[in-house]
């Protein structure tokens, strides 16, 4: 039984309750780091390792915060991690951490983060709790290397830096396609994503506040004049 | 010098918009822009608290935590960059709550009207990115408070302009899978192209 809710946990918020394409949560770095694969690769770990941690640490503690003030003190606890990944990166992987500027600072005010943090972690046991972070930073993972996947091989014809594709400009058969480098080509992959797995999970459709009504017939409306 | 002011604002507000060219504090942009009359209220609200933290981030960092900053003090190889990160968010939080209170007591009719999204401005990226960004580009006082004031502006127009087209977009026959969600991301990928046309522009 308890096996099982860990298995649930864990697997759930890889596509069925995606943290990016349903509860829209943590976006803003999807879409600013994607264009190089080894970048998103390093960027995943980071948020990974953030929320899985951050969730364990507020999980321990969570039954002597005064709700009150929980806010400020999940967030001391998820900058102090933040500082720790940002200081890591910096000794150990120079050049990567200059490519993401402020985004391993903004993992702070990731949503994802936050959310997980009050919505799980603030009433479960720390060991589920660190299986929930897990669960949702793979979740944000797989979105982001799947956005990396199809810019940087469609964009530049490479993946983490090697060759796949051979450019036309290099003599080869492919034309790169360099709106996919452009940073808003990912929402529009993201949207297309979305769209997808709503397709595959009918359960996730948003209601429409409208509903069209049928298109009026040339027929109809002449039945419609005969009654009146 | 009042050029140079203006150049550094209409540079944050088109050139890099934060919401539209940096893609922060997408969430709330997100989630809080069906409604024109939210998201104005959302706007307001982040111009407010931008304006506010990012000069006061701006003073921590250059009278505080830069490298010999504390020199004053009598310490001047004391280098405390490493705690940025807790310092501004501390900053931002401290301030959000002040901002709150002061507008429940003296201003109730504001409150009133942002009441809700006080709060959530906390945890909006667009405000702590502004604070990084400016540190990133090593702005003085004065910049600092054209920069945050920039940035909010530029956030603010996104989302009202974002939630004027999802009004109209309910009346609109969208397959089914990419009702929502999907069809937003989509009209923010075509909003931020427009907005790669202002990258062209130097002042």
């Amino acid at each position: 039984m308890k096996v099982k809710q860990y298995k649930d946990v864990l697997s759930k918020p890889l596509i069925e309750e995606n943290p990016i394409t349903l509860q829209i949560l943590g976006i803003c770095s999807a879409l600013a780091v994607t264009s190089n694969l080894s970048v998103t690769l390093v960027m995943c770990v980071a948020l990974t390792s953030v929320v899985s941690f951050s969730n364990l640490f507020i999980s321990l503690i969570r039954n002597y915060i005064p709700s009150s003030v929980r806010i400020i003190v999940q967030m001391t606890i998820i900058a102090s991690l933040v500082i720790v990944v940002d200081e890591l990166l910096k000794a150990y992987d120079y050049e990567t951490s200059k490519k993401l500027s402020v985004f391993v600072g903004l993992i702070i005010t990731n949503c994802i983060v936050m959310g997980r943090a009050e919505a799980f972690a603030m009433k479960e046991k720390p060991f589920i709790s660190f299986l929930d972070g897990l669960g949702n930073g793979l979740g944000y993972s797989v979105i982001l290397i799947a956005v990396a996947v199809v810019r940087e091989l469609l964009g530049a014809g490479t993946l983490m830096g090697y060759e796949i594709f051979s450019l036309v400009s290099n003599g080869g058969w492919y034309p790169a396609n360099n709106l996919l480098l452009l940073p808003p080509s990912s929402f529009i992959l993201i949207g297309l994503m979305i769209w997808g797995i709503r397709e595959y999970k009918k359960d996730q459709i948003e209601p429409n506040e409208f509903k069209l009504s049928g298109h009026a017939t040339a027929p109809d409306l002449r039945k419609k004049e005969a009654n009146v | 010098m009042f050029e140079h002011y203006l150049n550094i604002f209409i540079t944050t507000v088109f050139i890099e918009n934060i919401a539209l060219s940096v893609f922060l504090g997408m969430c709330t942009f997100i989630a809080i822009s069906k409604k024109i009359d939210a998201a104005f209220g959302l706007g307001i609200a982040v111009i407010v608290v931008c304006l506010i933290t990012v000069p006061l981030n701006n003073l921590i960092y250059n009278l505080v935590l830069k490298e010999g900053a504390l020199s004053w003090a009598g310490l001047p190889n004391v280098n405390l960059e490493f705690v940025g990160l807790i310092s501004y968010i501390g900053v931002i939080a401290a301030a959000v709550q002040i901002l709150e209170m002061f507008l429940d007591k003296f201003v109730p009719a504001l409150y009133n009207a942002l009441g809700v999204f006080l709060p959530l401005i906390t945890v909006n990226c667009a405000i702590l990115g502004a604070s990084l960004f400016m540190i990133e580009k090593d702005l003085k006082f004065g910049e600092s408070v054209v920069y945050g004031l920039g940035a909010g502006v530029g956030w603010a127009m996104a989302i009202v302009v974002l939630a004027g087209i999802r009004e109209k977009l309910k009346y609109s026959d969208i397959p089914d899978g990419l009702q929502g969600l999907g069809m937003t991301f989509i009209i923010v990928g075509l909003m931020s192209f427009g907005f790669m046309s202002f990258g062209g522009i130097s002042l």
